[in-house]
């Protein structure tokens, strides 16, 4: 059989538009307290994954570790039940607990077999409700939490992430503040119990189910939130912080043995919300955002400077970040700082060409239906814009924007937003 | 139990196709039969390094990630001891554009210089970024080769030393190339939204062609039975001491592999686990300690790893995992600690399920193992240990002489708490 190799196959169009159709629609209910239930019912496994979500983020904390330490000690130990009982009551019935808090929510994710769910709801009920907290848990856990710090601290990459933050934010700004040393030994178990109380409540919780269940587990759910035990009042007080960035735009904290610099470059942006968010997803990912984008191909695979380099545009509650980042041989940061600047530039002053939008577009409608599939990847979806206040319609637009961006809508978003004198630039190690 | 046909094409090729049509994606993976442990001595890190080359273009395509890009398809590889991987997942309409690029860069490469010399400097970067420039970054690389002393999982996938990278030259890539990329040297395994019939269409159209290559029969050095406990002691720029102990395990086909899984899951998987109740909370000797097995298809290993806190030393953290590994040793662990972890094991393998991408590996993996249809039986054979397994598999292999171990030593520990 003779094959045209060096030709690619005929490339059949995805419909951009329709592929919202792949989307899975939650049904919506709510517990009999009002706790809104998003349900997601597919798949082909018999698991479900379960997410509680409260907006009890580094944003509500008055001391720094609260919500973190708050968030993971919550399954250490309750009124009726020792940590290590806890902890074998879930592994027995092969159930997860993931605990994660962002700058702005809290989240505490059950993984476990739907044959199980009788078992391993009521220890998320006991653990959301009854925390006490155990001083013993919360000393093994500072500690813990400390030592991570101190190895964090020697990493050219941790130092890059937290320092950046704090020149666009202000150290006082949630969004900006990083960690020190002493934050560990100033933390007490009261602070804790006093978040727990003020954030850990019906009246601010949502709950998202997916995997392959049916609505008996709403009746489950009802069982074990639904009750007006756990709705008291939230203290949650509006809380407003001034932003202070950094007055200096270039920075550099030296690291004499470094054998590779941390690089990051970047600026406060803007969340789902704004307009030009999605047009600034395009941007991005035509900067930075794929193995296939501009940076890629200048910094490592042409120059071989690093392993990896990539840029990201992150949405907050309260504003946003888009940021370059990478580590590069410690020899070449300067260089590759340099090449970073001509891209931008590159951005700003000449249009994309029709090739690589369409490969660019392309890609992007892949990735998107890539990020719907399955029960657990939809939620994530669904979270994302909840978050928000969207819907669907959310991803509709995404979609027609993709299709419909120009070249020219392109470079003028480049040129409103990448421009060098508003950018933060931080060099880790040598330069 | 993930549904699965198998074929061979005339050139050895096997292929595996699982379908689901559940998904609108198709999974494409590509496992080649080399790993690092078929690497000389003299030029490790080569597997990995030819890893990177694959994308630098095959004889008909000048790059390979932009025409899957322009379809909407995604890709990644990695490399191991034991394998090299290729996986990739596109939009179903245009999976053929996938067979196109496998296929082409099986049948030869372009063997272009330029990438040649920039993938050793990002390798070079990526064995700094990882193992150099991080703290503990090289416990591996002085780990393993205590363990071994002529087995070739003596060395990292990343490889021995930085000079062995930027050292590779055009010749040694080629005969690599021609030794091991060859289609009775992988394994084909298709999973996601896509028909057999399909498939054997368009396996014949784009790999039926390819010529086979010569079997490699491969010869490794026997790692000779250890007769004594082994020490190191170094000392490094980091926060906190770290103690590893490493012991010889069974190898993967072996039965008694899944109770050496099982153990470490006895020791530290799960906050239940023994280590993290003992070790961790009551006594207060480690911030964190693992247990875990490195999983290779040869004979691998058995790790300990944990973080001492300040002001403990390593005679007694030593001492508190020898009483654990007693306990296991004399007294038969009871049937709900031991059902717990295989709940954990099956909630675990359940899980991976869950991603077609996950399947079409597994697949090629069990392919690569003997039989794709090992994926199916990897559960029961977890299920089917015993307690008396477990006690005396603890007596056999959790012994000193079986035991390598480093003393990762903080410089200046200043030994508060």
């Amino acid at each position: 059989m003779s094959n045209s190799r060096t030709k690619q196959p005929e490339i059949q169009s995805l419909d951009t538009e329709n592929l919202v159709d792949n989307l899975i629609q939650p049904v919506k209910y709510k517990l009999d307290n009002g706790i809104p239930v998003y349900l997601l019912n597919s798949g082909k496994i018999a698991l479900s994954r379960i997410e509680f979500i409260f907006p009890a983020g580094t944003w509500f904390q008055d001391a720094s570790l609260v919500a973190r330490s708050t968030n993971s000690l919550l399954k250490e130990g309750t009124s009726g039940n020792s940590s290590e009982e806890i902890s074998r009551k879930l592994d027995y019935y092969g159930a997860h607990l993931d605990n994660n808090i962002s700058k702005d929510n809290a989240y505490i994710e059950l993984y476990s077999l739907n044959k199980h769910l009788k078992n391993t709801l009521p220890v998320v009920e006991d653990i959301i409700k009854n925390a006490v907290f155990p001083q013993h848990e919360f000393e093994i856990f500072a500690n813990k939490q400390k030592h991570n710090y101190l190895i964090n601290s020697q990493k050219v990459s941790y130092l890059a992430r937290t320092h950046f933050t704090e020149y666009l934010f202000g150290a006082e700004h949630p969004y900006g503040q990083r960690l020190n040393p002493e934050d560990f030994d100033r933390i007490s178990r009261e602070q804790l119990i006093a978040f727990h109380k003020a954030h850990y409540s019906a009246d601010q919780c949502k709950i998202i189910v997916a995997g392959l269940v049916d609505e008996d587990v709403i009746g489950l759910l009802n069982d074990h939130f639904g009750k007006e035990d756990w709705s008291y009042k939230a203290l949650n007080g509006a809380r407003e912080y001034q932003v202070i960035p950094s007055p200096e735009l270039r920075h550099f904290i030296p690291k004499e043995e470094a054998l590779q610099s941390a690089l990051r470059i970047g600026k406060r942006m803007f969340n789902r919300k704004h307009p030009d968010y999605i047009g600034m997803q395009v941007v991005n990912t035509i900067l930075g955002g794929f193995f296939g984008s501009r940076l890629m191909k200048n910094i490592r695979e042409d120059k071989g400077y690093t392993y990896g380099i990539g840029s990201a545009l992150i949405p907050l509650h309260r504003s946003g970040v888009f940021f370059i980042t990478s580590e590069v041989g410690a020899e070449v940061a300067g260089k590759a700082v340099e090449e970073i600047y001509k891209e931008l530039k590159k951005l700003r002053d000449e249009a994309v060409n029709d090739e690589e939008l369409h490969l660019v577009k392309n890609y992007m409608s892949g990735t998107f239906l890539r990020s719907i599939d399955g029960p657990i990847a939809a939620a994530d979806r669904l979270k994302d814009i909840l978050e928000y206040d969207l819907d669907y319609h959310y991803y509709a637009k995404f979609l027609k924007r993709i299709k419909t961006i120009t070249a020219e809508e392109i470079r003028e978003l480049a040129n409103r937003y990448l421009t060098e004198n508003t950018l933060h630039e931080l060099i880790v190690g040598k330069k | 139990m993930i549904n699965f046909e198998k074929f061979a094409l005339d050139n050895g090729l096997r292929v595996i196709v699982h379908t689901d049509k559940t998904t609108p994606m198709v999974a494409v993976n590509v496992l080649y039969d080399v790993g690092s442990k078929d690497e000389q001595p003299d030029k490790t890190g080569f597997a990995h390094l030819f890893e990177h080359l694959m994308f630098g273009g095959s004889m008909n395509i000048p790059v390979y990630d932009e025409p899957l890009e322009r379809v909407g398809g995604e890709n990644n590889a990695f490399t191991n001891s034991d394998m090299t991987n290729y996986y990739l997942t596109l939009p179903k309409q245009n999976i053929e554009t996938a067979f196109w690029l496998e296929s082409d860069r099986m049948l030869n490469l372009a063997f272009s210089k330029k990438s040649l010399e920039v993938q050793r400097n990002v390798v070079s970067e990526e064995f700094k970024q990882n193992y150099l420039n991080q703290p503990y970054g090289d416990f591996w690389m002085l780990l393993r080769p205590m363990v071994f002393e002529v087995h070739p999982y003596q060395w990292p996938t990343i490889g021995r030393d930085i000079s062995h990278i930027t050292g590779a030259e055009m010749e040694d890539v080629k005969s690599f190339y021609h030794k091991f990329y060859n289609p009775n040297n992988s394994i084909l395994s298709i999973a996601g939204n896509i028909e057999v019939d399909e498939v054997k269409m368009l396996a014949e159209k784009w790999f039926g062609s390819i010529p086979a290559g010569e079997t490699y029969n491969r010869v490794l050095p026997q790692e000779p039975h250890q007769k004594q406990a082994r020490q190191e002691t170094v000392e490094r720029d980091v926060p906190f001491d770290v103690l590893g102990k490493a012991y010889h395990m069974a190898s993967r086909l072996d039965s008694r592999y899944y109770a050496h899984d099982l153990i470490t899951d006895l020791f530290s998987n799960g906050d239940s686990s023994r280590f993290t109740q003992e070790l961790v909370k009551k006594q207060k000797l480690f911030s964190d300690i693992q247990a875990f097995v490195t999983g290779e298809i040869e004979e691998g290993l058995l790790v300990i790893y944990g973080k001492l806190h300040h002001g403990i030393t390593f005679e007694e953290a030593e001492k508190a995992i020898e009483a654990e590994l007693d306990k296991l040793k004399a007294s038969l662990v009871d049937n709900d600690e031991l059902q717990k972890v295989k709940n954990k094991v099956e909630a675990t393998l359940t899980f991976y399920e869950m991603r077609v991408q996950e399947r079409a590996f597994q697949l090629a993996y069990g392919e690569l193992l003997g039989d794709a249809s090992l994926v199916n039986h990897e559960i029961d054979k977890y299920q089917a240990v015993k307690p008396e397994d477990i006690q005396r598999e603890a007596n056999a292999i959790l012994i000193p002489t079986n035991c390598s171990t480093l003393y990762y030593k903080a410089k200046n520990n200043h030994n508060e708490q």
